[in-house]
């Protein structure tokens, strides 16, 4: 079992929690036309013997979700914290002139 | 390479059984290989072997980190079965039980084949339309389908919960009567030494560790045995192909995901057949040693630990006593965990790649024993002639660019969902 400290809650099994996947995968910008960026975020990924950075949500308590950093061979946790402290994403597309 | 038969067991029994020779030489690697294969599992070994009985190309390593049947081809639940909806999955899988059912002969080696049958249980009408229209398509692709309605499969299974209070009552179930089980481990041995006997080396405790490039083409493999050259290299260790993949440059729609499996202590038979419950993730058949050997659901977050959560074991055994009460006081012997390949639509990859000189094979996602023998004959064809055999035409690596996915499970790309 894992246990995962919530940032909210305290320490937690992880059955309290929903499982979101790898949080390095960058989403494109919402009009982005480019559809090897969009196949990219829906299906590649490096998923690394070794240290993973992941989404997990805390659906049995704060609700939050979060952004814990595992070891994917003995599931050591080096790290928790709110994913809402990501760095939002930008359009990197110029806009069109109106 | 001595032949295995009744009459061999009985001139061996005049000294005593003590002269028979090893299955496969203790190979040490030689400089160069026409082709190696990475991976030493069911895969890689069908692959060797039918590289060599079907196209002649002999000078084959096989490679194998730790030792013969340590990875997934001894950790799965030994089930073997060809009810696929898809086109591409359901002739793949069928010409699979095909090779199964000729394969103690083909390999010389008793793999324990044993078509028992397997029926998956329906829980409503809806659901047992959709097996209907999953059996109507195996009809029309020559394979045995047999839709049982409740009264059918009480009499095929009497000790499921078919009470008044059964959280999810039984409505019938699909059958397929040549589906069944084989003795993983003895696939294994077999195609090791019938591969070893067409001269194929298979070389234990030895791990690739990277590739040895040419501009844009892979000639060789560094390995902790020293550097091996090689015309062609195949990737065969599903599991960990985005490890390898990463060494060779290559990109996957791959996650590693941990499957458990459990087993319990001997019992007197009770289940013949491969049962499958349809209302949750559980199924189950009885080995000759008498254990029930049963699956369930992944464990639920990217893993390389081959072992598993307790979650999931509460989990599994609460389908299992909610399909079949009367297990309820059995005692769990052990359970392991094996690593997956999952891929976003439930369906392998078997492909030229990209880099020339590289093949791969993987994603197996939870279906890779059934598919061993068409997996290496398909495999084997693909590196012969650098080109898909036509039955894995649907299992390249680009058809999740180009929206041509075999979504089989249904799930959507989010592979611990599956």
């Amino acid at each position: 079992m894992l246990r995962i400290e919530c940032p909210c809650c305290g320490p937690r099994d992880h059955d309290e929690f929903r499982y979101g996947g790898d949080a390095s995968v960058k989403r494109p910008a919402h009009d982005d036309p480019d559809p090897e960026a969009w196949y990219r975020y829906v299906y590649i990924r490096t998923n690394p013997a070794g240290p993973h950075r992941e989404f997990w949500q805390h659906v049995t308590g704060c609700r939050q979700w979060l952004v814990v950093e595992r070891d994917t061979r003995n599931h050591a946790i080096a790290a928790v914290d709110f994913a809402r402290k990501l760095p939002a994403r930008k359009s990197t597309l110029r806009k069109s002139p109106a | 390479m001595a032949r295995y038969s009744a009459f061999s067991v009985f001139r061996n029994a005049l000294s005593g059984q003590k002269n028979w020779q090893r299955a496969w030489r203790a190979a040490e690697p030689k400089s160069s290989y026409d082709v190696i294969v990475i991976g030493g599992g069911g895969h890689g070994l069908a692959t060797a072997f039918y590289l060599a009985e079907n196209h002649g190309i002999r000078d084959v390593a096989v490679l194998e980190k730790g030792y013969v049947g340590s990875g997934n081809v001894g950790r799965n639940t030994t089930v073997i079965r060809s009810n696929y909806l898809l086109d591409g999955n359901t002739q793949f899988y069928e010409f699979s039980m095909k090779l199964w059912e000729d394969m103690s002969q083909a390999l010389n080696f008793n793999v324990m084949f044993s078509q028992r049958g397997q029926l998956v249980t329906a829980h409503s009408a809806d659901q047992l339309d959709g097996f209907s229209h999953r059996a109507n398509v195996m009809r029309l692709n020559g394979i045995d389908a047999d839709i049982l309605d409740r009264e059918d499969v009480r009499r095929l299974v009497p000790y499921l919960d078919f009470s008044d209070t059964a959280r999810f009552p039984i409505h019938g179930a699909i059958f397929q009567g040549r589906a069944g089980t084989a003795r993983h481990d003895a696939v294994a041995w077999g195609y090791a030494r019938a591969a070893d006997s067409h001269g194929v080396d298979i070389i234990q405790n030895c791990e690739v560790t990277g590739f040895v490039r040419d501009g844009d083409r892979i000639v060789g493999v560094e390995t902790t045995k020293g550097r091996i050259g090689a015309g062609k290299v195949g990737l065969a260790v599903a599991g960990h192909t985005s490890v390898l993949g990463a060494k060779a440059g290559l990109e996957l729609p791959i996650e590693s995901h941990v499957l458990q499996a459990f087993v319990t202590e001997p019992l007197k038979p009770l289940v013949d057949h491969v049962v499958a419950y349809g209302a949750d993730h559980f199924y189950v058949s009885q080995s000759d040693k008498g254990g029930l050997v049963f699956g369930g659901n992944l464990d639920g977050y990217n893993s390389y630990a081959q072992r598993g959560n307790l979650g999931v074991v509460r989990e599994v055994a609460e389908a299992a006593i909610a399909l079949m009460p009367c297990i309820s006081r059995v005692r769990l012997l052990r359970h392991w965990g094996g690593v997956m390949d999952m891929t976003p639509d439930a369906s392998p990859i078997i492909c030229p790649t990209p880099i020339e000189g590289l093949y791969l094979n993987g994603g197996w996602c939870y279906g890779g024993f059934k598919a061993t023998p068409a997996s290496g004959w398909c495999f084997a064809h693909t590196i012969a002639t650098g080109k898909p055999h036509p039955l894995i035409a649907a299992y390249g690596l680009d058809r999740f660019r180009t929206g041509h996915t075999l979504d089989e499970a249904g799930a959507g790309p989010l592979a611990w969902l599956q």
